[in-house]
């Protein structure tokens, strides 16, 4: 990975359709040999993003690049990516072979047959070379898509959504597949996904977009645990946001009011500094404790909750605490076994770290990013 | 293939009865439309060949009697060979012209007509909502010696001053397109209309310029249209009188005119019988080559 040659870049990419704009004024580098992934919900930008990478679309302003090669006006078939496209967009009227060897051909590669072959062998479709695409299943075809993408040895290799059809044991499955010819062939990446997981189990990289523009960047952890908006907190796994007032910034933790009850955060992840502020916290890094009952000294701790719902759910149980001011606060345990389930109306602490919670300007909604039902399919 | 054979026997017969007889029905669905044809396709058919083989010497007036006489088509082919030349020639000429205008035409509607898609496509079928006869005879008004197409060929050279159009291969040729070129875009349409624009997508995104994804992919995948329509055109020209009739002199006769002839003027039956099965068997010859070639050539 040392080459960084044939980084892409984007600066300034914008795409409008009309008066709606799609992509807004993006600007961001994926080093070469990277995994890279775009996350966002339906409608975010994230495609029109690749589709500006691959040449299918052309941007409104702004500049493509890949190495020092300008290619923002480049037609496609100019361009060294490719893409692994959402609905596979294999040649129906060509065999498995003659899908894996169409790129090589139109460059007019002389050894194309055995490359081909070795591609096919790669992904594992040897027996099924002579075959048309309609009689191969989900997965299979999302593996010639792969071959007949990969064979061409781009630079980048573009990904949309291509797990998305497949269900859910064969996703998992190939995931771990692609991330292991990711490394093996060390191309870079462009994974464009709204599946969260799918992008934090395979992504080096995560940028998490919303109304066309990014979020936030970063590895899957720091994102994970470091969110700086409430959208990223949101739609990266589950957070309790807790309206708060900022009232000492002088230490090393900021400390704030929840409610009357003061706790700290520490700087780093403090992002506003003064007045109201959303407090956050993941569920799994809450401890719930019967009242009373102060066993964190260093801790940050909440009295006054309630239990009103406890569901069992194999490696943990979800609580639902019901606190003084009306909020229900979401709490995972994992069931260790080493202590009793707490029960339905017991009266429970929260306590935490300071360096297991986050700070965000108070004027967000709380609610952006959450998942609804039909985007979590 | 059959599920069942992987059923456990003893909940065959309860799974499998209304399988069959689901099976049962679905072949009553072919009944009406085979009777419809038994009677006005089939027994017609075995009625001409009959007919064909009659004693020639025999009359309208004084009846036929069936002698088996094969004769009837030498004599047939003998006198008329350049007639079923000149069909071919003219219905071939018309489908390939039919294919050049109606493919551009069933592309631009498929891919780039947008929001008058529906509206272009009523234009295609338009010329139905007038006879077939009366559209003819509106060509020898606009193919006229005095018409302003020949003055306008004249002008531009392409006709010397005294040269004409109108009893000319060229407007029986031209009628012909004209006619049925619906059912050549139709078809065609249907089938680009089909074809997956991501596929075209993919295929520059796999290093094809716009020719090359033309030449692997779209027209490919278009070619069930390419064939139907082709065949829609030309099968139908082979057998086409009216154009030559009308447009036409007897130097521009196709088989078609000689069967009308024969049939409904000099009532001599079996030559018209036995040029109708000719002509019947050439093209379905023909048909058959065409679709054996069109289907299995390796296109890539």
């Amino acid at each position: 990975m040392a080459d960084t040659g044939k980084d892409l870049r984007l600066e300034g990419v914008t795409k409008r359709f009309g008066d709606f704009v799609a992509v807004d004024d993006l600007t961001l580098t994926v080093p070469q040999g990277s995994f890279f992934a775009l996350l966002g919900p339906s409608g975010c930008g994230k495609t029109t993003t690749l589709r500006m990478v691959a040449g299918l679309e052309e941007p409104s302003a702004g500049r493509v690049l890949i190495g020092e090669e300008d290619v923002t006006h480049l037609r496609p078939y100019k361009r060294p990516v490719n893409t692994v496209f959402q609905s596979y967009a294999l040649f129906p009227h060509l065999t498995i072979f003659e899908n894996v060897a169409f790129g090589l051909r139109r460059r007019g590669t002389k050894d194309y047959k055995q490359k081909t072959m070795d591609m096919i062998e790669l992904v594992q479709l040897a027996p099924l070379a002579a075959r048309k695409p309609a009689q191969l299943s989900g997965g299979q075809q999302q593996r010639v898509a792969l071959g007949r993408a990969l064979i061409n040895e781009p630079g980048v290799l573009l990904l949309d959504e291509p797990l998305g059809a497949l269900d859910l044991k064969l996703r998992r499955q190939m995931q771990i597949e692609l991330k292991r010819i990711q490394t093996e062939i060390d191309v870079t990446f462009v994974h464009v996904t709204h599946d969260q997981e799918e992008a934090m189990t395979m992504a080096d990289t995560i940028a998490v977009m919303n109304n066309g523009v990014i979020e936030q960047m970063g590895s899957p952890d720091d994102l994970y645990e470091n969110p700086v908006t409430t959208f990223v907190a949101n739609f990266l796994g589950q957070s309790n946001l807790i309206m708060s007032d900022v009232i000492d910034t002088a230490n090393a933790d900021v400390v704030v009011d929840c409610h009357g009850q003061k706790v700290g955060v520490v700087r780093a992840r403090s992002h506003t500094q003064d007045g109201k502020a959303w407090l956050g916290v993941r569920p799994e890094k809450i401890r719930v404790g019967a009242a009373g009952v102060d066993d964190h000294a260093r801790s940050n701790i909440l009295t006054g909750g309630r239990i009103t719902d406890v569901s069992f759910v194999g490696v943990s149980t979800q609580y639902l605490v019901a606190m003084p001011w009306g909020q229900e606060v979401m709490v995972f345990e994992q069931n260790t076994g080493e202590r009793k389930p707490l029960r339905n109306g017991d009266e429970v602490d929260l306590t935490w770290s300071p360096e297991h919670a986050f700070l965000l300007d108070a004027t967000q909604d709380a609610h952006a990013g959450m998942m609804t039902p039909e985007d979590a399919g | 293939m059959t599920a069942g054979a992987i059923k456990p026997p003893g909940k065959a017969p309860v799974v499998d009865a209304p399988t069959s007889r689901r099976r049962g029905w679905g072949w009553l669905l072919l009944v009406p439309g085979m009777l419809y044809l038994a009677v006005f396709f089939l027994f017609p058919t075995v009625q001409l060949l009959f007919t064909s083989l009659y004693d020639p010497s025999g009359s309208y007036v004084q009846g036929y009697s069936m002698t088996w006489h094969f004769a009837n088509y030498v004599d047939a082919l003998k006198d008329n060979w350049n007639l079923f030349v000149r069909s071919f020639t003219y219905a071939g000429i018309a489908t390939v012209v039919c294919l050049m205008l109606g493919y551009p035409l069933a592309y631009a509607i498929a891919f780039k007509a947008g929001r008058w898609k529906y509206f272009m496509l009523v234009l295609v079928i338009a010329p139905f909502f007038t006879s077939f006869l009366l559209r003819t005879l509106a060509w020898r008004t606009i193919l006229s010696d005095q018409g302003p197409v020949t003055s306008f060929f004249q002008f531009v050279g392409l006709l010397p001053d005294d040269g004409r159009l109108l009893a000319t291969p060229f407007a029986v040729i031209a009628g012909l397109i004209y006619n049925f070129l619906p059912f050549m875009t139709l078809p065609l349409y249907a089938s680009l209309d089909k074809v997956d624009y991501r596929l075209i997508e993919a295929a520059g995104d796999l290093y094809s310029n716009p020719v090359t994804a033309f030449r692997r992919v779209t027209f490919p995948l278009s070619l069930p249209g390419v064939v139907s329509g082709t065949l829609l055109t030309f099968i139908p020209a082979c057998g086409d009188y009216i154009n030559a009739e009308l447009l036409g002199t007897p130097k521009q006769y196709m088989v078609g005119n000689r069967i009308q002839a024969a049939f409904l003027t000099e009532h001599n039956y079996p030559l018209a019988a036995s040029l109708s099965l000719i002509l019947m068997a050439v093209v379905m010859v023909m048909v058959v080559a065409y679709i054996r070639r069109a289907g299995t050539e390796e296109l890539v």
